[in-house]
Parts: structure tokens; sequence; C-alpha cells
């Protein structure tokens, strides 16, 4: 690697941490807005335009406001756990590239923090983290709600953790490299049909599907949102926290949000991959940026549906879905995707073969969901049971 | 577990249910394995103050003991030192979401023993509100249940629609709340002229607004999943516990007091009592969105037949004298009657006088009257010694007598399910603790 100038590197930084952050500051601001929208309220409208300043307001308050520790806390653990959430938080977006080639001043890079070669790993060790953070808190905060929302949380986000961590392995595999630079440039082009993009979504649907859901439950979102449960446990993992350190969860959970719809367009819709329109040189480069912070919000917007739309669900319904549904459909999966990539290797298929067998394959594992939805209980009555036999498969 | 399995650890220490008694000794008594959780009274949802002890195993419950009188107000001890008309402002502040019911069953109840008969019109007004109010209190509970459950749209739609109906309330009575609007003997005043126009109008848009919940909840698979087979209290289990309303209902049982024990007419209307045989939350919910449609169906019929003449009864001895009008400064003292009788007659403002400041005498009796309040039956004990005041007035709240049920309905479950439950059983901790 050629030496580039000390001023690279720091750019790189300084320009991908603010643009998370701002990210994280434009989507606490949307949420408002939008889920206000969707409940024919207004939301935030007093501060700046469209009241979008509002995120910066609150977040002075959340400074300002007085900080309580409660006495019979575990002092070093209940001060430590919102750093690891933020700093998890931040260290995971460290090696997603928002945007394409850039030329600066005679240097050529990539607006990404460090591009590891073990980049997907990384990601997924950060998550992992980030639920030290929770976890943490839950236990040190000495007290019965949080530490139910210690243990959901825990429970939770190691289960989706392995599904997410199969749904991954299946992009691994797919693309025969842990770097996020190659399984970015392996969407890059047509897919399978001519026409359509190379996005791994589509040749890994459902893993895409898997990863989609279990990141819901790993940002702690609603419906997946169990470890606060403001409705259950009064604030879950948090409830003995206020001002900053209370901030510090706020803005790690909303981090966790866009983090994870920066993975998921990163690992299966292509990353900042997108058509340029024949835009020329001196422009085109701000067309990868665009469409990874499109693709990014179409997510974020995801989220905030969700959020308006949706009860939270039962804790051990929670946990059906993950073990008894995700991971195995991952593991299938990850499993089918190894054997295609081997026959690929041993000489490969046509493409019609390959689209006729994931299309099988695909309506099979579709098949089985819709016919075995997971019910654990006993129908109350024969009016119950007639309900369940016409319930949707959730 | 089944519902039905009584824990030792849970059965053994009863009187703390009675005596309330200090946190420790709660946590002294608690088997060494288990978690004792207390719930509330300051919790997001146990419906203001209501405190609930749980006893955890994981999260699973053991046992459930419901802890009340966070919201004690005496209103039945006040009442016995204020007139007659004067309990009307009490008793409606008690089950403050059904603020007309409180009122319209003491008022039923003083009017028994006064051997009084309501003006028709006043009947039909009454109907119409008690069953706008009925709507309303189900819209708080859609509210109230979607907000536990985590979903805060269905919050802020429940409260939307509910402004409406309180809107015509605020409307008739001046209040959005404890209207004093029905008193003994009739209405405190007649209703103004665009009553039936704003009523057709919440009739037109309230259909659409429930369509709308069944829209978005009805086949919800979370909504569902959280409610059905959840909190199972079966009509075996509700006779025992005396528990009425929407929960007896959805135990399969059309025990309704507008059908079984009619009041102010109200057997003069078509409607048909909402049941469910699934004794489960989700079987609740269904319950009482067709209340709310069945209410409408009375209120349309109601309008439709809605009798001329007086609100009150023509006794001058009970109907408050003190007539309202509108001026050019707003509503006041009808400058009418203000005329009679400071200029025209001294007999009417002695009359005026003693009836405002005393009050009427009720005739020496006891009187029990029930409503079917939205939460079930609501009814009034009331002792008259033939004074101007209650000599007791004893309030059966259906909220208090709906609660007993909550522990075995809630053992074996989750916490989050703790919470579906008691917004299922919807108490009102004003009712509760009176």
């Amino acid at each position: 690697m050629a030496a580039t100038p000390l001023w690279v590197p720091i750019l790189q930084t300084v320009v991908v941490f603010a643009y998370f952050l701002l990210v994280t500051a434009v989507l606490i601001w949307a949420e408002r807005r939008i889920v206000g929208a969707m409940q024919s309220r207004v939301g935030p409208n007093r501060v700046g335009p469209f009241g979008m300043l509002q995120t910066l307001v609150d977040g002075v308050k959340m400074f300002f406001k007085e900080d309580v520790t409660p006495a019979m806390v575990n002092r070093p653990i209940y001060n430590v756990a919102p750093l690891v959430g933020v700093v998890a938080g931040f260290l995971s977006i460290a090696v997603i590239p928002i945007g394409g080639e850039v030329r600066l001043f005679g240097e050529t890079f990539t607006l990404v923090v460090a591009d590891l070669s073990v980049g997907a790993l990384w990601i997924l060790a950060m998550g992992s983290i980030h639920v030290y953070s929770v976890f943490l808190a839950g236990w040190a905060s000495n007290s019965p709600y949080p530490l139910l929302g210690g243990i959901r949380a825990s429970a939770q986000m190691v289960s989706y953790e392995i599904a997410q961590a199969l749904a991954v392995a299946s992009v691994l595999i797919y693309a025969g490299s842990l770097r996020i630079s190659d399984i970015v440039a392996g969407q890059a082009g047509d897919g399978l049909i001519a026409g359509m993009p190379g996005w791994y979504a589509i040749p890994l649907f459902p893993a895409f599907l898997v990863f989609v859901v279990g990141m819901v439950a790993e940002a702690g979102r609603p419906p997946f949102d169990l470890a606060e449960a403001e409705g259950e446990l009064v604030g879950g993992f948090n409830t003995e926290y206020s001002g900053l350190r209370f901030g510090m969860f706020m803005l790690a959970e909303f981090m966790q949000v866009v983090t994870m719809s920066a993975i998921v367009v990163t690992l299966f819709l292509g990353g900042p991959s997108g058509p340029t329109f024949g835009l020329p040189d001196s422009v085109a480069w701000i067309m990868p940026i665009l469409w990874f912070f499109v693709k990014m919000a179409a997510f974020i917007f995801f989220f905030i549906l969700l959020r308006g739309a949706l009860p939270r669900t039962r804790y051990h319904r929670l946990m059906d879905l993950g073990w008894k549904v995700l991971i195995p459909v991952a593991l299938v999966w990850t499993l089918v995707t190894a054997v295609f990539v081997l026959i690929d290797e041993q000489g490969g298929l046509t493409n019609e073969a390959r689209i006729t067998m994931i299309g099988v394959a695909g309506a099979i594992v579709i098949g089985l969901l819709l016919a075995a939805p997971p019910r654990s209980k006993e129908p109350a009555s024969a009016s119950a049971a007639e309900r369940d036999r016409e319930e949707v498969a959730p | 577990m089944t519902a039905t399995d009584p824990t030792p650890a849970a059965r053994s220490d009863d009187e703390v249910f009675v005596e309330g008694a200090d946190w420790e000794t709660i946590v002294d008594a608690v088997v060494d394995d288990t978690l004792t959780v207390n719930m509330g009274p300051q919790h997001p949802s146990t419906h203001g103050v209501l405190r609930l002890i749980l006893e955890l195993d994981g999260e699973t419950v053991l046992g459930l003991k419901p802890v009340v009188g966070y919201l004690h107000t005496g209103i039945e001890k006040n009442a016995e030192y204020r007139t007659w008309v004067q309990g009307t402002t009490f008793f409606t502040r008690m089950d403050y979401l059904s603020p007309l019911f409180n009122e319209l069953a003491y008022c039923l109840g003083v009017e028994r023993l006064l051997d009084i008969e309501v003006p028709e019109r006043a009947q039909a007004v009454r109907v119409i509100l008690t069953e706008f109010n009925r709507i309303a209190s189900h819209l708080v509970w859609l509210a109230t249940a979607g907000m536990e459950l985590g979903t805060t749209t269905v919050m802020t739609a429940g409260f939307r629609e509910r402004e409406h109906v309180l809107d015509l309330f605020e409307s008739q009575s001046g209040l959005r709340m404890n209207h004093a609007y029905i008193r003994p003997g009739g209405l405190a005043q007649d209703v103004t002229d665009d009553f039936v126009a704003r009523c057709d109008a919440l009739l037109e848009l309230l259909p659409a607004r429930i369509a709308d919940y069944e829209d978005l909840l009805l086949e919800n698979p979370i909504w569902r999943d959280r409610l059905e087979g959840v909190g199972i209290i079966d009509a075996e289990a509700c006779y025992r516990y005396g528990i009425t309303g929407p929960l007896l209902r959805a135990a399969g049982v059309p025990w309704d007091l507008r059908k079984a024990q009619p009041y102010s007419g109200i057997d003069a209307y078509d409607f048909e009592v909402a049941t469910d045989d699934a004794c489960d939350s989700y079987g609740r919910f269904l319950v009482r969105l067709e209340e709310m449609r069945q209410s409408m169906r009375i209120i349309r019929q109601a309008l439709d037949s809605l009798p001329g003449g007086p609100v009150m009864v023509p006794d001058r001895r009970i109907a408050w004298p003190s007539q309202q009008s509108l001026g050019a400064d707003g509503i006041g003292n009808d400058p009418e009657y203000i005329r009679h009788i400071m200029g025209e007659s001294m007999e009417s403002l002695i009359n005026h006088f003693k009836l405002v400041t005393q009050g009427f005498t009720v005739p020496a009796g006891q009187v029990y009257s029930a409503v079917e309040s939205p939460r079930g039956e609501l009814g009034y004990a009331i002792t008259s010694t033939g004074t101007n005041k209650p000599y007791r007035v004893h309030v059966r709240d259906p909220s208090f007598v709906n609660l007993q049920g909550a522990d075995e309905m809630t053992r074996g479950l989750m916490i989050s399910d703790v919470v579906a439950v008691v917004s299922s059983i919807d108490p009102v901790m004003g009712g509760v603790d009176r």
C-alpha cells in the first residue's frame, strides 16, 4: 500500500463519525415527526426549521439534568455500562464504507475508517459487546426492573446474534471474503438476471429476512423492545439511570438503529453501489454516497414504521421466533449457500438451473413457515381455536 | 402451571392482602428463590395508583396481591355531610371515566326513595349521554391497553376519539368530566339546540374510527398473541368473585343490567348484549368493541325518538329553582327568574333560598340502585333517615370487585401478561378506592 499522508485517515475518521452522528440526530427527529404523523400529532416543531434542532436541545437538556446515582448500585460497573454501548456502537461503524472512491488533492481513498480483513467479524464482535452495556447496566443497578430487563436483553440479544451471525455467514460464503470492501465489490454490477442488481439480498433472500428481523431485535426496537418495555418494566435496564448516562443509552439505542441499517445495506443491498446515470467523474463520486444514504434511510424508515404500528411481543414468543424459526432458516440457508458455492467451484451450473433451485428452495422455506406457525399454548376454547386457525403466520 | 394451581408460597400470607403491611414484612415472608417486585403504585401500566405485589420465579408470576387505597378520597363519608343534590357532584368523581353512570345510579336511587317519575325527555337524554359515556370509557380502555402493550398509535387514536365525545359532554354540561349533569329529578338543564346535530356528527365519525381500530388490531398477530389465552377467567370464577361487565360477558354470560334490570327506559330500545366465549383478554377486547357499536345503536334510536317536554320533575320542592340562560356575556342566571324572585314573589325567594342552602328531604328508607357501567354493575346502596342528607351511601364499584380476579387470572403467566390482564380488567382507581 502506498504511503498516504496523515490527513487522509484523519479526514476519513472525522467524516465517517460525523456522518453517523448526524444521521442519528436526524433519525431521532425523523422518528418523532413520522410517528407523530402516524398518530395524528404534530411532533417537535419549535426548535429550528421543522423542529430539526430538537435533538440538539434534548441533548443539552440531558447534559444539564441532575444525574442521580442510587445508593445501592455497583458504582464502577454502573458508570461504565452506558459508555460501553456508545463506544461499541461507534466502533462497529468503523468498517462500513459510506461512499465509493473519493479523489481529493490528488489522493484517492474510500470513505471508511478501516477496511479490516476481518470486517464482517468486527461488526459481529461489536454487536456482542453492545449486549454487555445493557446487561451490565441491568445487573449493576441492583433493582428488580433493571435486573429483569438485563436478563431479557441478554437472552434476546444473544439468541438473535446467533441467527444474525448465521445470516452473515451465508454472505461470507457467497462473497468468499470477510473484508467489507470485497463484499461490496462482489455486489457491484448485474446479478444472476441481467438488469437486476447483484445485491446479495436476492440470492440470499432468506438470510436477508433473518438478518432484518434479527436487527430489529438486536437494536432493541419495537416490537422487540422487551429490554426496556416501559409498559412492563418501567424502563428495563435503564430504569435507574438519569441525566447524561441515560442520554448515552438513548444515543446507543438510536446508534444501533443507524448501525444496523448501515450493516444490512452493506452486506445485502450492495452498500454504496448504484447507477451513476453517466455523470462526469467530477460529480459521479457523490452518487455512491447518495445511494448509501437512500438505502440506509429506507431501513431507518422501516424501523420507525414498525414502532408506530406494532405492539410489543411477549418474551417467550420472541425467543420462540429466534430459536425455532430464524436460527433453523439461517442455518439451512447457510448450508444451501455452501452447496451452491461448492457446485460453482466444481464447474458450475447454468444461470437458469440456479434460479430454479433458489426459487424451489425459497418456496419450501416459505411453505414451512406458513404451514407450522409456532404456537406453544393451548387454545382457550373452541372459538379461540377457530381464531387460531384463521390466524396468519407471524 | 394452570391458572387454578394454588401455589403455597403465594397463598400462605394472605394477611398482606388485608393489612397492606410494611415492605420488610412482605419481603421477609417470601420464599428464598423467588423475586418480589413491587409493581406500582408508581408504574406506567397500573392505571394510576394500583399497587401489585408480584411474586416471581424468573418472569413467571407465582402470585399477585393487589393493594388498593392510594387514591382514597373519602367520597362516601363526605356525602353524609352534603345535601342530596350536592351528592351528585361527589359521586361523579369516583369512577372518573364513567362520571355519568355514577350520577345516574345515584340519582335513580334517590328518585326511588322520593318516589318520583322523571320526565321522558330527561330519561332519553340520560340514556344517550350514558351510552356515549360508555363509548368514551371503552375508548380510554383501548387507548391505555394499547399504551401498555406497547402500541402508542392505538393510544393516541383512542384518546383522539374520546376527546370528541368529551366535547359533546362539555357542550351540554359545561364540563368535560365530572359533569354533575344528571340530578335527582332529571337533568341540570335541557340539552342545547344543536344537541341532536352534534350527536349525529359523532355517530357519523365513530363507526369509521372503530373500523380503523379493527383494521389495525383484529388480525395483528402480535396483538392477538398478547391477548389470546391470557387472563382466562370462566363464568364459574366470575360468579365466585362477583365479577360483572365485559369480563363476565367475555366468559359467555349475557348478563347486562340494561336487559336484566332496565333503567331510564332503556328497554324501549333494540340492542344486543355482546358476548364472547373465549374467557380471555382478547374476548374482552371483542366484547368492548361490540359494545361500542351497540351503544351507538341505542343512541341512534334514542335520538330518533327523542321526546319533547321538560327535563326536570315539575315538583318545585325538588327541582333546582335557578334557571340558566345565555346572555351577551355568557351563561348566567336567567334575568327573568331573578326579576321574579327579587321583585315579584317573596315566597319564591324563600323557596329558592331553602332549596339551595338546605336542599330537599328524602323519606326514610333504604334502596339499592344499579346500572350497567362500562366496567360492570355499578350499584348505590342508599340509606335515608328522612333528613336533607344521606345517612349512608355505599357504592358497589365494579372495578373494585373485578380486581379480585387479577390473582387468579395472572397466576402462571409472565410479567408482560400481568400488564395485559390488568388492562383487560380495566380498573379505574378512582372507583376502586373511592
